[in-house]
């Protein structure tokens, strides 16, 4: 919401010298209007000047330059150069004078123009960043001036470079030269005419014409020809162009500021104002938010309407409204003998400085009456409206309206539309139908200003698509008492601006009885709530003051305060302004709760830990995937991981599902980085997986995941930093299986990983083909560990084990077995077999080749011996070593080597 | 004889302190102390002396062999220090090469300043509350007081699972509100950081994942001015002592009254400069007392209990805090990028 500062003085008096942007901006912002920026219109432009044309003679060294001698309200004219064709003498214009500033950052100098001086520049309505949309009277139009014809072949010019006056071009237009030419109006220029046989006088519009000019005219139609009208193209007419200097119409003298004509003499305040404020986006709302802000009187203007054309409406219109519910409602009045017309200049700035764009004084008045008082309304051309009626219904299966925009739109039955007899002229609160639209000759308006259910609207602009200044103010919900009001001013616009004759009556259709919303004054709860001690009397003058009526304990809440409903909406009130920030700051005691980090938490921070200290970086990585991934990793068709919670409203296909494993999730980043040529990467993640539940929703296990590529990357480094954390955590033994089936993995190089006949999870290299689908042709490493099992299997705190107090023996062994005997088998057996004094096996040699057998491999283990009451002898080592062998040789047909 | 071992004493003392290495003075020690040495040499011809002269030449051959002793002794000790020396030399480094390189694992940056987080409500004896993310539009909009017709709920906005929009993907961490209202016994002091979920297309400042804090607090006596102290002292552990906050009207459907807590510009003062947007503050969180109508419908009677709930964004806390400039970063994973926190 855009507040003009000046428009704002209208209702409070809040002057600009008095509270500067950044004490007006803080205070309203800390009051509950918080102010997003503050745009000072006049530092865009200055030292522009409205200038009257004195005199102004052809450019000695140019064919399309003027030199204009500028009477600037003070001291000898200035003369400027410019080089458009729409001035003449006596004409006021936008005058930048040396050392000028224009919107855009551009800075004017006097120079000189083809050696003759230029003391500033004229300018257009671009230069001055407004549009004919401001300043609709000031639409240029040009003739087609003869001396500029450019011929596109020069070899075959449409018209002789000889011509003169009198010479025909075709049919019955001639070329004709300007003898005299005096300005009528604005505008307007009465010519008289060299036609070669004779003076003849005409009026003409286009504003490019000089006395001299040789220009083509139109016996016929008596009508000066334009490049439309001699079907010419631009370029061969460069100079007789649809733009030019603004030439003022406005009520001002030589010498005015033209930032003050723009209305740029001002400072746009702009509101994030919240969705439960919808009073608030209007100048009416704010400027009461201002009063109570600042402690000012609130000046409010009672619209007083003459109606002095015949009739009563009531005897010209019937309005039904068949959906109570939807349109709470329906106020409207009408207006005779409409004379479509630009407003007035201080409407059309309002309605600029507030960010619209003026387009006639109907359709101004209801913007303005919509920014003033927060009502959105329409006018309809009553002419188009059938038989007289206007019925508030839903759409008709298949109708369909052509909007404003000129866009047809397909009606659904669950939108609310403004019908007559027979058709819709327009979609309720979003936009109105073409059929009805108010035009130059439009004679007769019907004003509605309608209250709508805001939810309704919502969903009717949301499903076509067309979010207008209108739905976005009644989807919040608008004040039901505001119609009458809003339709008054505007009536009392048109008959200001004498754009019409108000008709007698009002048609006010309140189908439902307005409830008014009260609450109980308790500044004893508010003061709890707050921590505060205001008195009672100061919440009263707060609300008061805010348009709340007081009658005892009750409070009245505003028509306009639907947010209003319950004794904290009145703490909140109070709290804004008496000061959020001058509530105290005090810690409230009470009971005390112990916080920390549970059991789960603990256990997840200490898996973080234990990752970063092997290495790993920890990333975030979306939970939502693409079904294709699935196929990426190439899991099986027919794996339940496929039935995924899918998304019925994705951005796009590749975030449409949830992740039921985290998989590529963490290939994607491997791949990412890969591409990015970081030479290695260790990542991990400890993130969710969403499994589909029988009602509709999600089990949500976190996974441990873990990922690595680069040259010193292999299984048996994955491995081991599976085994450490799991160490870490003192879970139990843990036993690792080969895994052949995961179809995402290298058939030989994957592992289960089990504590007892628990899985905790899978790792090893990925499948070479699933590398290959994410366009990496290195080895990929990847383990995907559930938290929770972890977390489950995690051991408790550890007991003290008295430390060795005699030495230990070490004897190293080699076998030969059959080479698909696994290792870990082995190891297990030794230790299941050594007996009470072997403590530990480690492997330190797998040989194959010369001297084993094809088919066999010779494993070498080292065993470590000990005992806890002495010092272990050469016949202890041996027996163990030789149970250890036994064992082998009985289970897995192992000898010594 | 007392002269031969004064000659003695002369050319042996001057032969042991000119030697040069371990092995020749080993070799002068036999030389003089030895079995065969000049010294037994000397010593043997006693017998041919008077038993009067002979205590006191006696005497002076031990004091000879003292003395001998003595100069290996010193020069012993000096070669092995020459020779440490020497040693020390050559195993000089040059210390300004680089040290052997450990590959420590990063924390990605957006958990570092939410464990920052985590810590301090800790301290404030807060716990730390995780829930689920798929979630049922009951918790995520309609318990939170949010209207069936609210805009947050259009599908527009709002991922959903399920065509009558029970289901969807939590776009706040407030229902962790309502799940710790229904489950805690009171009173409650918590935070629930989380993922959550909008239909913003991926660009510098939007993702359609991203990560929020939920707190709140119930107890009987809890009051805006609490809010404000508490929310005061977290603001200055993570910005610094000394940082000044506004608090500013705002609204939120499940809090009333609600607002939003700036703090005054770091860099500009509070004058407005590029990093404000020009306002001279920043917004850092929202929060408010919860609503009383949130309180009875999780079961909790606001005539009783009051509370206070607030909701702050992670990625903006961890942007600003490390001067990210783009949000796509965080979900990149470049380990570049990651390697920098």
């Amino acid at each position: 919401m855009k507040l003009s500062r000046k428009w704002l003085n209208e209702y409070v008096d809040l002057s600009l010298s008095e509270y500067g942007d950044r004490s007006f901006a803080e205070a309203m912002t800390v009051s509950g209007s918080k102010v997003e920026v503050t745009e000072d219109l006049s530092k865009n432009i200055n030292n522009v000047k409205v200038g009257r044309i004195v005199s102004l003679e052809k450019h000695p060294n140019s064919d399309h330059m003027l030199v204009c001698q500028i009477d600037i309200g003070s001291g000898e004219p200035v003369q400027i150069c410019t080089g458009a064709w729409n001035v003449h003498v006596g004409d006021l214009v936008p005058a930048a004078l040396h050392n000028s500033l224009l919107p855009g950052g551009v800075k004017i100098t006097k120079g000189k123009l083809r050696g003759v001086e230029s003391n500033g520049m004229l300018c257009s309505l671009k230069e001055l960043n407004v549009t004919t949309h401001d300043y609709p009277y000031a639409v240029i139009e040009a003739a087609a001036i003869l001396g500029d014809y450019h011929p596109i072949d020069p070899a075959k010019p449409s018209i002789s470079p000889d011509i003169k006056a009198g010479d025909k071009i075709y049919g019955k237009v001639i070329a004709a030269r300007v003898e005299k030419l005096e300005t009528v109006g604005y505008s307007q220029y009465k010519l008289s005419l060299d036609t070669g046989k004779g003076s003849v006088e005409t009026v003409t519009g286009c504003q490019n014409i000089h006395q001299g000019d040789l220009l083509a005219y139109d016996t016929g139609k008596d009508k000066v020809c334009t490049l439309a009208d001699l079907h010419a193209e631009q370029r061969e007419f460069p100079h007789c162009i649809t733009d030019g200097i603004f030439i003022i119409n406005e009520d001002c003298k030589p010498g005015d500021d033209v930032a003050v004509l723009l209305g740029m003499d001002d400072h746009v305040v702009e509101f994030e104002i919240t969705p439960n404020r919808p009073d608030c986006l209007c100048m009416i709302g704010l400027a009461r938010e201002a009063a109570v802000t600042f402690g000012k009187e609130l000046k409010l203007h009672e619209p007083v309407v003459k109606a002095t054309a015949q009739g009563n409406i009531n005897d010209m219109v019937k309005i039904v409204v068949e959906e109570p519910e939807l349109c709470p409602r329906y106020t409207a009045r009408m207006v005779r003998n409409v004379k479509i017309a630009p407003s007035p200049a201080w409407m059309r700035e309002r309605i600029r400085n507030a960010g619209m764009r003026p387009i006639n004084n109907v359709v101004d008045i209801t913007n303005y009456v919509m920014l003033e008082y927060g009502q959105p309304m329409h006018a309809f051309d009553f002419s188009c409206v059938k038989n007289g009626e206007i019925h508030v219904r839903l759409a008709r299966e298949g109708e369909t309206i052509q909007t404003l925009d000129g866009n047809e739109r397909k009606l659904s039955t669950s939108m609310l539309c403004i019908c007559d007899t027979d058709r819709p002229v327009g979609v309720a609160g979003v936009m109105g139908g073409a059929n009805s639209e108010i035009e130059g000759d439009t004679a007769m308006v019907l004003f509605e200003s309608a209250n709508f259910n805001g939810a309704s609207i919502r969903r009717t602009a949301t499903a076509l698509g067309m979010r207008t200044d209108a739905s976005s103010r009644y989807e919040k919900g608008l004040d039901v008492e505001n119609t009458y009001k809003a339709v008054e001013r505007a009536c009392e616009l048109i008959e200001l601006l004498g754009a019409g004759e108000v008709v007698e009556g009002i048609i006010d259709v309140v189908p439902k009885e307005l409830k008014e919303t009260t609450l109980k004054l308790e500044p004893d709860k508010i003061n709890a709530l707050l921590g505060t001690d205001i008195a009672e009397e100061e919440m009263r003058r707060i609300l008061i003051h805010l348009g709340f009526t007081m009658e005892g304990d009750i409070i009245h809440v505003p028509s306009w305060r639907g947010d209003v409903e319950h004794y904290s909406d009145i703490a909140e009130e109070v709290a804004r302004f008496y000061g959020y920030n001058e509530i105290p700051t005090c810690f409230a005691g009470g009971n005390t709760t112990s916080g920390g980090f549970t059991h789960v938490q603990q256990c997840e921070r200490q898996i973080g830990q234990t990752c970063r200290s092997l290495g790993m970086d920890e990333i975030i990585t979306y939970s939502f995937i693409s079904p294709s991934y699935y196929d990426k990793i190439r899991m099986p068709a027919d794996s339940p991981l496929r039935d995924s919670l899918r998304i019925l409203n994705p951005l796009g296909e590749d975030t449409s599902i949830m992740r039921t494993t985290v998989l590529p999730s963490m290939l994607e980043i491997l791949s990412r980085n890969y591409n990015y040529r970081n030479r290695s990467a260790a990542l991990y993640e400890i993130g969710k997986i969403y499994l589909k539940r029988e009602d509709g929703m999600a089990d949500e296990p976190k996974i441990v995941s873990i990922g690595a590529y680069g040259p010193e990357m292999n299984f048996f480094k994955l491995k081991g930093w599976v085994e450490a954390l799991l160490a870490d955590l003192k879970v139990g033994k843990l036993r690792f299986e080969a895994e052949k089936e995961n179809p995402s993995y290298h058939p030989g190089r994957c592992a289960k990983v089990y504590v007892g006949e628990t899985c905790v999870g899978v790792l090893g290299q990925i499948h070479p083909a699933v590398a290959e689908n994410y366009g990496v042709d290195a080895e990929l490493y990847c383990a995907e560990l559930s938290f929770e099992t972890m977390f489950e299997l995690q051991g408790g705190t550890p007991v003290y084990v008295p430390l060795p107090k005699f030495p230990s023996v070490t004897r190293d062994i080699a076998v030969v077995c059959d080479s698909d005997i696994p290792v870990g088998r082995l190891l297990d057996c030794i230790m299941e077999n050594g007996g009470e004094y072997l403590k530990d096996c480690s492997v330190f040699d797998v040989y194959t080749g010369h001297h084993i057998a094809e088919g066999k491999k010779s494993v070498a283990f080292s065993l470590v011996m000990r005992s806890d009451d002495q010092t272990l002898t050469d016949e202890h080592a041996g027996d163990t070593v030789k149970a250890v062998l036994s064992a082998l040789e009985k289970n897995y047909g192992a000898v010594i080597r | 004889m007392k002269e031969l071992m004064q000659q003695l004493r002369e050319s042996a003392v001057k032969a042991i302190l000119e030697c040069d290495g371990a092995d020749s003075l080993e070799a002068l020690r036999v030389k003089y102390l030895g079995k065969k040495g000049k010294l037994t040499a000397i010593l043997r011809q006693m017998g041919s002396l008077s038993a009067e002269e002979r205590p006191a030449m006696g005497q002076l051959a031990n004091q000879l062999r003292s003395d001998i002793e003595n100069a290996i002794e010193q020069r012993r000790t000096q070669l092995a220090s020459a020779l440490m020396e020497k040693k020390l030399m050559d195993e000089t480094l040059d210390v300004t090469m680089p040290g052997e390189q450990v590959h420590l694992g990063h924390k990605h940056p957006m958990y570092n300043v939410l464990d920052q987080i985590k810590d301090i409500f800790i301290g404030m004896g807060f716990e730390i509350v995780d829930g689920p993310e798929v979630e049922l539009a009951e918790y995520n909009f309609t318990k939170l007081n949010i209207d069936e017709s609210h805009p947050s709920r259009d599908w527009t906005d709002t991922f959903y699972f399920s065509e009558d929009g029970r289901v969807l993907l939590r776009t706040q961490t407030s229902p962790m509100q309502v799940h710790a209202m229904e489950t805690k016994s009171l009173p409650i002091r918590m935070i629930a950081p989380g993922r959550v979920y909008r239909k913003d297309e991926v660009d510098a400042t939007h993702s359609p994942m991203f990560h929020q804090i939920e707190g709140m607090v119930i107890d009987k006596g809890i009051t805006m001015a609490d809010l404000k102290a508490t929310l005061n002292m977290v603001v200055e552990k993570i910005y610094g002592k000394g940082t000044v906050t506004r608090f500013r009207p705002h609204h939120f459907p499940f809090t009333e009254p609600s607002c939003e807590l700036d703090i005054q510009c770091h860099k500009c003062g509070g004058k407005g400069c590029p990093t404000c947007k020009g306002e001279g503050w920043i917004e850092v969180l929202g929060a408010g007392m919860i609503h009383p109508k949130v309180l009875s419908g999780c079961g909790i009677d606001p005539d009783v209990y009051s509370g206070w709930a607030f909701g702050m964004g992670l990625e903006r806390l961890a942007m600003g805090e490390y001067k990210i400039t783009d949000l796509r970063l965080i979900f990149e994973n470049d380990i570049r990028f990651l390697e920098q926190f």
